[in-house]
């Protein structure tokens, strides 16, 4: 069996690059491998840009919800209360056409299914980055918190502010994903008062429908998002000048 | 627009800073140095280099175990369109304590803003406190570049 000494790697999948940066010495190498082959098949299944994945085919009403695998059905579960939390601000079916598009929820939940797998490998310090979600388990280095920079909302390059973080997960929605899926299907949309909201939190599945949620709610979604235990979201403000990083309070 | 352009590339200039440039003490190992200045280039594409580094010939005087490592970079010289911007920092025991701006855009409007802006990037670097960033949040990948600063910045975490 060949155990990893420390390992780096990234991957393109779920249309974007995902990275694991494990610190650990001893992993096998193999956990690895399942780690990113999990995410591959949760592309499988979640994809809506795959005509055959289980959400394309459901949402074609090509096959019905009881037919469904459980990790579909529970991720729809998990999507449904989360829109009735969020007054509607969190829906996978924001698309104008009525499509389904559980996309904002399922590479949280995704990534943590493949942290899962590096933990019952015996991995206890590493990290997931999925395109700027990410899951953080134990210390880069001994005594040493793992540095998150949070993307500058105007400028792709620069680092606007650093949290330091241990285990836990990040999630960040801005003004730059807007079109994406950040769902705006109410009057008064408040997503123009954020250039982009951080949620830190246990759960990334969670943290990255905060983060959509609080996003679009505008002001009201720092102290919204505030009231969920264990999460706390970060608003950044301001413009080509200089931006602002807002620490809500509860 | 012209403001615009400046403060970007400023910014972009620190961002470039920040993510390519720091290394902490553990890292490279310059416990030997009580005071060392690092010199960056720039290519004639924009791009940064480090260049011009100086031999680790300093040796270390009898006192300096007790004194705190403070150790001054001053970045890659960045050219665009209104002029050129360079900063430096300072850092002590890896942690950084000041940021000033060696060159900034010095005529007409662009100086202004230069003088506006500075404080801004000072206080954001200082804040942010990058000696350094193991990942970034909030990044869709959508540039070229910002893959390019990404790797940099994890390639030189596991340096």
């Amino acid at each position: 069996m060949t155990l990893a000494t420390g390992l780096l790697r990234v991957e393109q999948i779920m249309g974007t690059a995902i990275t694991i940066d494990l610190r650990d010495d001893g992993v096998p190498v193999a956990a690895l491998d399942e780690a990113f082959a999990s995410l591959v098949r949760a592309d499988a299944r979640y994809s809506t840009y795959r005509p055959d994945s289980e959400v394309s085919r459901l949402g074609r009403g090509e096959m019905v919800l009881a037919d469904c695998s459980l990790e579909l059905r529970q991720v729809l579960t998990l999507a449904e209360q989360l829109r009735v939390d969020s007054d509607g601000h969190f829906d996978v079916r924001h698309r104008a056409d009525g499509a389904l598009d559980p996309s904002g929820l399922v590479k949280g939940w995704a990534v943590e299914e493949a942290a899962w797998i590096l933990d019952q490998a015996g991995a206890r310090n590493y990290a997931i980055n999925a395109g700027g979600d990410i899951v953080l388990r134990g210390e880069p280095e001994p005594g040493q918190p793992w540095r998150v920079g949070i993307r500058h909302p105007l400028l792709a390059e620069a680092v606007a502010h650093v949290l330091e973080l241990r285990t836990g997960a990040v999630a960040t929605s801005g003004t730059y994903e807007r079109g994406e899926h950040i769902s705006r299907p109410r009057a008064g949309d408040g997503s123009r008062d954020w250039l982009s909201l951080t949620v830190v939190g246990p759960s990334l599945a969670y943290a990255d429908a905060y983060a959509t949620a609080g996003f679009a709610m505008g002001h009201p979604g720092l102290a919204w998002v505030n009231r969920h235990d264990g999460y706390r979201a970060y608003g950044m403000i301001g413009n080509a000048s200089g931006v602002r990083w807002i620490e809500g309070s509860n | 627009m012209p403001k615009r352009g400046v403060i970007s590339a400023l910014l972009t200039a620190i961002g470039v800073v920040l993510l390519i440039n720091f290394k902490t003490p553990s890292q490279q190992g310059f416990a030997a140095f009580n005071r060392q200045t690092v010199t960056g280039t720039t290519n004639t594409d924009g791009t940064a280099s480090a260049g011009g580094t100086p031999p680790p010939t300093a040796t270390v005087p009898p006192t300096a175990a007790a004194t705190p490592t403070t150790k001054t970079i001053t970045g890659p010289a960045i050219s665009y369109f209104f002029g050129t911007a360079q900063v430096q920092v300072t850092l002590e025991n890896g942690k950084i304590t000041d940021v000033t701006a060696v060159q900034l855009p010095n005529e007409g409007q662009s100086a202004w803003i230069s003088q506006q802006v500075a404080p801004i990037l000072r206080s954001e670097v200082l804040s942010a406190q990058s000696a350094q960033i193991n990942l970034i949040s909030g990044a869709t990948y959508t540039s070229a570049a910002y893959r390019q600063s990404l790797q940099a910045a994890l390639d030189q975490a596991r340096a």
